[in-house]
């Protein structure tokens, strides 16, 4: 059965969508990453969703469903890359995510969970 | 056939009926304007008198969507397209058809002569024939019309969302004009797209050059505002004048959680801090 890998890069957990997100891999997933979270004591998550081209209400949900659970975990969670439409159809839904942290690419993305983290230096991305 | 009568007139009596109709109709349009002038307005009669004899000749009946009356019909529209363009309105537009009928009927009387039954019905299938092409003509008037007024609209949505980078970084997006659900569309997908090409964290959506803020215009910005955070910018709305924001407040839209501005300066001189860059004066 496919799943989404989840990579360790220090106290990060970087995990990178690049498959069509159906519900039941969603629900895998974010099984996979709460467990991860615990095993490797990561202080941060930050979730790449650049490849990501549909979205359904369902998937909207996981996501902030997923940070959430991050948060409870002691780790900080940041969504990257969402694409334009993708913005667009969530926010057409309803589904505005707040609570959930984002940035533009895995760069700021990075440089935001740092920032959090050490808890040094202007927020520049919004925390909702 | 009945229209052979017609056919001969127009046939025998060309030149003098041309003349007569062109003169009516130089007086009939207001001159002065430059607008056409009298060689090409000769032209256009002459061009027309040609193509009736010719499909008066052929023709059965008054249908002029038969095959005769093809060559006839596309001159009517070229002549209403360049009518339209011009800045005739409909009426003069249709006044180039009708004014034939006049001269037309002068030349039938004296053809006919007494017969009082056959220049009724003479008349009566000409007034039908004419009629019919005029329609047409306006109709192609219209119609033309109606596509200038299409592309003008769609040059507006394009005018009206400019994209502009302010610094590295900072993006601004001055809005003029009524915000419609389709203009903000248009303008979310811009933006959107433009944050994504040049990896800016902070946009500027500047609102001085909105006439009025209703429930709808504010529930549209909100969503642009929320679709930008979603994507990992910031959002600045600037150029919130006394009255919008009054009305804001009495309508009771929640903008808690949004940066605004009373103007551009403000917000840029926030954009600049949020991004880390620093100004010497």
């Amino acid at each position: 059965m496919e799943r989404i890998p989840i990579l360790r890069m220090g106290e990060f957990l970087l995990v990178t969508i690049q498959v069509d997100m159906h519900d039941q891999l969603a629900l895998k997933l974010q099984d996979d990453l709460s467990n991860a979270i615990q095993r490797h004591a990561a202080k941060g998550v930050l979730i790449d969703i650049s490849t990501l081209e549909m979205v359904d209400s369902f998937i909207g949900r996981m996501v902030a469903d997923i940070s959430g659970m991050g948060r409870i975990l002691g780790a900080e969670t940041v969504l990257v890359g969402m694409q334009p439409a993708v913005a667009i159809t969530l926010v057409e839904l309803g589904l505005s995510l707040p609570g959930v942290s984002t940035a533009l690419n895995v760069e700021r993305g990075m440089a935001l969970l740092r920032r959090k983290i050490l808890g040094v230096g202007d927020v520049t991305a919004t925390a909702g | 056939m009945a229209d052979a009568v017609m056919s001969s007139v127009l046939k025998k009596n060309g030149k003098e009926l041309q003349a007569a109709w062109t003169r009516d109709l130089a007086a009939a349009l207001p001159t002065g304007k430059g607008r056409i002038n009298a060689i090409e307005l000769e032209q256009q009669t002459g061009e027309f008198m040609k193509l009736l004899t010719v499909a008066a000749e052929h023709a059965r009946g008054a249908d002029i969507s038969a095959a005769d009356f093809k060559s006839l019909r596309d001159f009517l529209e070229g002549v209403s397209r360049s009518r339209a363009l011009q800045g005739f309105t409909s009426d003069e537009t249709a006044t180039f058809i009708f004014s034939f009928k006049k001269p037309l009927f002068e030349q039938l009387r004296m053809a006919v002569g007494k017969d009082a039954d056959t220049l009724a019905n003479e008349t009566w299938l000409a007034t039908a024939l004419l009629d019919s092409l005029g329609l047409h003509t306006v109709k192609t008037f219209q119609k033309a019309r109606e596509e200038v007024i299409n592309r003008q609209q769609r040059e507006m949505l394009e005018l009206s969302t400019p994209v502009v980078k302010l610094w590295e970084g900072i993006l601004a997006l001055p809005m003029i004009g009524t915000l419609d659900s389709a203009r903000t569309q248009v303008v979310m997908e811009s933006l959107l797209q433009k944050v994504v090409e040049t990896g800016a964290q902070v946009a500027i959506l500047d609102i001085t050059g909105v006439p009025t803020v209703d429930t709808l215009v504010a529930q549209h910005l909100l969503k642009t505002v929320t679709a930008l955070r979603l994507m990992g910018a910031e959002c600045i709305i600037s150029g919130v004048r006394p009255q919008i924001a009054q009305t804001i407040v009495h309508l009771g839209v929640d903008l808690q959680g949004v940066t605004t501005k009373a103007n551009l300066a403000d917000a840029l001189a926030l954009a600049l801090k949020r991004t880390g860059s620093t100004l010497k004066s």
